[in-house]
C-alpha cells in the first residue's frame, strides 16, 4: 500500500476521528495529537489493513479506546477540575453568553455527560453512523445505545430549556 | 412540513428511537430561520450538530515515513567483508608458494638481484683485505713509536752528563 493509497482510505474518515478525539479530550491540540497517534498506528499495520472488514470502525473504536486511555492516565497525573457543584447566579451573565454563542452552550452541556453518553451522541447526531456501527465501535447492543442516546438527548435539552429559561428572564 | 409531524418526530428522537432519515429531516428543519418558539431548544442543539461537522476538521498532515529498506546497507557490509576476505587469502597464499611457483621473470629478478647482493659482498671482502693492510701498516707504526722511546732514554741520559758538567764549573 502506497502512501497515496493510504492517504485516500483514510480521507473520509480521519476528521471524524478527529472530532471523536476532541469530544473526549476536549483540547484540540489533544486532539490533534491523538488522531495523528490513530493514524500512524493504521499506517505502521498497512499490511493488516485489508483483514479489517470495516476499516473506519475500526479506526473509531481505536480512537476511542486511545482517547479513553488518555483521560484515565490524565486523571491519575492531575487534579481534576470540574465544576459539578458550582451554580451561576448571575443570570445576566449566562445571558450574554447564550446571545453571544448560544451553539456553545451545546458543547459545554455535552462535555458534562458520560463518557459513554458522549461517544454514542457523537458518532450518532454528528457522524450520522447507523446504530450497528455504533455497536460494533462501542461494544454495547443496540437497545442499550438507544437508551444512553436517549438519555443523552433529553439531558442536553433540559440543560438548553434551563438556560433559554433564563435569558426570557 | 407541518410542525405536527415534526413534534412526533421528535418525540421519538428524544427516546432514540428515529431513523437516520427522520434525523436528518429534523435536521433539515431546523437549519431554517423561523422554528416554532417552544423548539427553540431543539434548533440549538441541531445547529451545533451541523456547524461541528463542518466546522471541526483535522487539517494537519501525518508524517509518514516509508519503512526504510537497509538492504542496501547489508550489501555494503557484504561487499566489504568479501574485499577483506580476499586480500587475506592472496597474502597468505603468497607466502606459501616456493621458488618453483614464481614466473619466469620472477625468477630471472631474483636472480638479478641474487647477483647484486654476490657483487656488493664480494666489494665488501676487497675492503676488508685493504683494511687489514692498514692494520699492519699501524702495527709497524707502533714499533716505530717505541724506538723513539730508547731514543727520548738516551737524551734525558745526555742531559743529565751536561747538568752535572755546568755544575762544576759554577
Amino acid at each position: 500500500m502506497t502512501q497515496t493509497d493510504f492517504t485516500k482510505l483514510v480521507l473520509p474518515f480521519k476528521d471524524k476521528v478527529f472530532r471523536l478525539a476532541k469530544r473526549l479530550l476536549v483540547s484540540r491540540e489533544e486532539a490533534e495529537d491523538a488522531t495523528q497517534e490513530i493514524l500512524m498506528k493504521l499506517w505502521r499495520n498497512k499490511q493488516k489493513i485489508s483483514e479489517y472488514k470495516n476499516v473506519e470502525a475500526f479506526s473509531m473504536t481505536m480512537t476511542k479506546n486511545f482517547c479513553l486511555d488518555r483521560l484515565k492516565s490524565k486523571q491519575a497525573q492531575n487534579l481534576k477540575i470540574v465544576h459539578s457543584n458550582y451554580e451561576e447566579k448571575n443570570t445576566s451573565l449566562e445571558k450574554q453568553v447564550e446571545a453571544r454563542d448560544s451553539v456553545d452552550w451545546v458543547s459545554k452541556i455535552i462535555e458534562e455527560l458520560p463518557e459513554q453518553q458522549k461517544i454514542i451522541l457523537q458518532l450518532r447526531d454528528i457522524e450520522e453512523y447507523d446504530f450497528d456501527e455504533i455497536a460494533k465501535v462501542v461494544d454495547m447492543n443496540p437497545t442499550a445505545i438507544r437508551v444512553a442516546l436517549s438519555r443523552a438527548r433529553k439531558t442536553i435539552r433540559e440543560k438548553l430549556t434551563n438556560t433559554h429559561r433564563y435569558g426570557i428572564k | 412540513m407541518v410542525l405536527n409531524s415534526i413534534e412526533k418526530l421528535l418525540e421519538k428522537y428524544d427516546n432514540g428511537e428515529t431513523t437516520i432519515k427522520e434525523e436528518q429531516q429534523l435536521k433539515a428543519y431546523f437549519a431554517q430561520d423561523e422554528v416554532a418558539p417552544h423548539l427553540e431548544s431543539y434548533k440549538t442543539m441541531f445547529q451545533y450538530f451541523n456547524t461541528t461537522k463542518q466546522e471541526d476538521l483535522y487539517t494537519k498532515d501525518v508524517p509518514l515515513k516509508t519503512k526504510k529498506s537497509y538492504i542496501y546497507q547489508w550489501i555494503s557490509v557484504a561487499a566489504l567483508l568479501v574485499l577483506s576476505l580476499g586480500i587475506f587469502t592472496t597474502q597468505f597464499g603468497e607466502d606459501k608458494k616456493t621458488f618453483d611457483d614464481l614466473t619466469v621473470e620472477q625468477q630471472t629478478a631474483y636472480n638479478q638481484a641474487v647477483e647484486v647482493f654476490d657483487l656488493v659482498g664480494s666489494k665488501f671482502e676487497q675492503g676488508e683485505s685493504n683494511m687489514a693492510a692498514i692494520g699492519l701498516m699501524s702495527n709497524k707504526l707502533s714499533l716505530g713509536a717505541e724506538k723513539f722511546e730508547h731514543v727520548t732514554e738516551f737524551s734525558k741520559a745526555t742531559n743529565k752528563i751536561f747538568k752535572s758538567k755546568k755544575k762544576k764549573q759554577n
